[in-house]
């Protein structure tokens, strides 16, 4: 099986400790990945923010970059939703059935992390040993957009020496929501405060999510209170481990 | 007279003030939690619950896929059954209408059924530029009237006051619209309710003319329906001689059995019930009981642009449960008044651009009303993709302003998407964050960014740029150094 990385763009640039993390476990799994290098973004806060036409050759790079993987693997629930529900979407609007012939071969083989650990893996138990007490957040498009169900759950369990508070309200939104947090920042806030606060009631050290938008929103709260509580993708939890831990 | 939507500020302006009200975030918070636990409780009982949801999808679908044969079957049988059918193109062609059969009945007030179609074409203010006095009869949207406010949700148009702001509303405003309030009414849900009915009894036995809306109007017989929890409709529907029914063009079902999988799903998703207390049907005019004079006045206002809308039509499935209102994380903390037109919530800001077009602020700005969060679909009794159509109006919105002067937001995305057209060119821009990440040295989080990013600044930390990017390490670890 040749498997790709999708680190996306917000990961490669300000987050390198996740997609390391992933190539990390990965390997430790004994699965080879490969980082296409040609690859930039999935075109979702263009998407998202209304900019249709502008996002429709990250459309068209996406598909060339990465249809020669049987599987891809994408450490972002966000992402993974936007390649699978808006990129079929974008091709059609541009008039490129070749295009969308192209998107819809390849959507089935891209994955959100957990899903490629749980369903084509078909390991929970990782291996990992994080020695915290954690508390998790199911991010708004893990949850509803790709239904990852309680797949980061069950891996998370089977981590050693982790200690797992559940969240209060946890599928409610954090209120990153891409521009939203910029074009609507009072209602972000608001809503992120509130996420903030149910984080802290937990007494958990340490919020763990499958996406690092909605994490770097929660945790800029969290850093601006000076709360204590750090913030971690969940790809970084499950590469630590006793020798090298996250 | 109650206040009108036009003119008020567009979403973001209008939700900082909103958040800014204590008591409205109080009165939400607690209203909207309980009616969501109520909701999934009685949803929960239901073990095919997502199969009626895909009926309920497929039963609207249907009817608005035929909607033009649909419309006229219904008026075929209505006229029938002893009823006049009026067509309005428009809100003052619906208003219009209404004015002549109620002076027709020479009558100078009219008794309301709550109503979201009259609502939304402003009959209340034309009714009274033409001398006729309109009383609400819903207990909410009396309170909202004595209140010179405006409704702020679908189903609870006074979800933003609580008792005692009802208390205070009843004291001051009933004596000038009819039976007073008791001097020593209280705070007591039972009292207030007593003190409205009271006030209202006498407006119905009064009453020559009522209006009403429909739930939804049944193509095979022409028969309407009104779903409602206290009576009142009933009231209004069955005592005075003439009832007028104002009602949307999407509310046709074409069959019963429709009709049953409505029934399904519309309780259980809008109050939390499994079936509402009063269900009212009537079918024309039955001589001797009821009314004698059967209007219905059929409105388009903007619908048949949105099913014009290949993507957009599903909109017009909705049934006006309101379960997106209350699910949502936004409307839970701004309330309805900040969406700044009659239907607020997620599924407002969606109807409300497509019904009037995305040329004015306010219409603009709702589409972005939203973090796409999703939790609107899970709930919608009708499957209506809200969180899609939201993005193809943020698309439509976006490309209506293309050809002009580029804003800024229309820069930084165009560049941002030059930028990531490939990878060299993101590398270069990385190179330039990862520069100013090692002139940072040890600081990982930023207090303060410049503009426009104090946006984010103002109330949260941000990541410092990193020293090295992901595809840094990658090459220095796995592609053998390779540049």
């Amino acid at each position: 099986m040749k498997v790709a990385l999708f680190a996306t763009c917000f990961n490669d640039t300000m987050w390198l400790g996740t997609p390391r993390a992933v190539v990390t476990l990965l390997e430790r799994l004994g699965c080879a990945v490969e980082f296409p290098t040609a690859q930039t973004c999935c075109g979702q806060m263009l998407t998202n923010t209304g900019y249709a036409d502008e996002a429709v050759p990250l459309v068209r790079s996406f598909a060339r970059v990465f249809e020669p993987y049987d599987a891809i693997v994408v450490p972002s629930g966000s992402c993974t939703g936007s390649v699978r529900q808006q990129h079929a979407w974008l091709a059609r609007r541009a008039g490129d059935p070749g295009l969308e012939k192209a998107v819809t071969d390849l959507t089935p083989r891209v994955y959100e992390l957990s899903e490629f650990l749980v369903d084509v893996l078909g390991v929970t138990d990782v291996g990992a040993y994080f020695p915290h007490r954690v508390t998790y957040h199911p991010t708004c498009h893990s949850m509803r957009m790709i239904r990852v169900g309680d797949r980061p759950l069950q891996l998370l369990r089977a981590v050693r020496g982790i200690d797992l508070a559940p969240l209060p309200l946890a599928e409610e939104c954090c209120g990153f929501g891409g521009t939203f947090a910029m074009k609507n920042a009072d209602v972000s806030v608001a809503m992120g405060a509130d996420k903030a606060r149910h984080v802290r009631e937990t007494g958990a050290e340490v919020v763990v999510a499958g996406d690092n938008s909605c994490l770097a929103h929660i945790g800029g709260l969290l850093e601006r209170q000076r709360a204590g509580v750090r913030t971690l993708h969940l790809a970084e939890v499950l590469a630590s481990t006793e020798e090298s831990r996250a | 007279m109650s206040r009108t939507f036009v003119g008020m500020p567009k979403f973001p302006i209008a939700a900082h003030t909103a958040l800014a009200d204590t008591q409205l975030r109080r009165n939400l918070g607690h209203a909207t939690a309980t009616i969501r636990a109520k909701r999934a409780a009685v949803v929960a009982e239901v073990d095919d619950w997502e199969e009626r949801r895909v009926r309920g999808a497929e039963a609207k679908d249907r009817a608005l896929a035929n909607l033009d044969t649909y419309l006229l079957e219904l008026e075929a049988r209505l006229v029938e059954a002893g009823a006049t059918v009026h067509w309005a193109r428009d809100g003052a062609e619906a208003n219009a209408i209404v004015v002549d059969l109620t002076r027709a009945a020479d009558a100078d007030e009219v008794v309301k059924v709550k109503s979201m179609a009259t609502v939304e074409i402003g009959l209340n203010e034309a009714l009274e530029a033409a001398g006729i006095r309109a009383w609400e009869t819903d207990l909410a949207e009396l309170i909202v009237q004595l209140g010179d406010d405006l409704p702020s949700h679908i189903l609870v148009p006074a979800i933003h006051r609580n008792r005692s702001e009802v208390r205070e509303i009843f004291l001051r405003e009933m004596a000038g619209a009819g039976r007073p309030a008791p001097d020593d009414l209280s705070d007591d849900p039972a009292r207030l309710a007593e003190a409205a009915r009271l006030h209202l009894r006498e407006k119905f036995l009064r009453a020559k003319v009522a209006v009403s809306g429909a739930n939804f109007a049944i193509a095979e017989t022409g028969t309407l329906v009104v779903v409602e929890s206290e009576g009142n409709g009933r009231m209004c529907l069955t005592l005075p001689d003439t009832l007028i029914s104002v009602v949307g063009i999407e509310k046709l079902l074409p069959t019963w059995d429709d009709l049953a999988v409505m029934m399904q799903l519309l309780p259980r998703s809008s109050t939390g019930e499994r079936m509402n207390p009063y269900t009212s049907m009537w079918t024309g005019v039955t001589p001797g009981d009821g009314p004698q004079h059967v209007h219905v006045v059929l409105v388009d206002n903007g619908r048949t642009d949105v099913l014009a809308d290949v993507e957009g039509r599903q909109a017009l499935r909705c049934i006006r449960c309101s379960a997106c209102l209350n699910v949502c994380p936004v409307y839970e903390r701004v309330g309805g008044h900040a969406y700044g037109s009659v239907y607020p919530g997620p599924i407002g800001a969606v109807l409300g651009p497509m019904l009037r077009g995305t040329q004015g602020e306010v219409e603009k700005a709702l589409p972005y009303a939203s973090s796409l969060c999703g939790a609107c679909f899970d709930v919608c009794p009708v499957r209506i993709e809200i969180p899609e159509l939201l993005v193809h109006l943020r698309t439509r919105v976006v490309d209506e302003s293309r050809g002009g002067f580029p804003s800024a937001e229309g820069l930084a995305m165009k560049m941002t998407a030059l930028t990531l057209a490939t990878s060299g060119r993101l590398e270069k821009a990385q190179n330039a964050a990862t520069l100013t990440g090692r002139l940072l040295g040890s600081h990982t989080t930023l207090g303060c960014l410049p503009w426009p990013l104090t946006s984010w600044s103002n109330a949260r930390d941000a990541p410092a740029p990193p020293k090295q990017t992901f595809r840094q390490w990658w090459r220095a670890t796995h592609d053998g150094g390779r540049p």
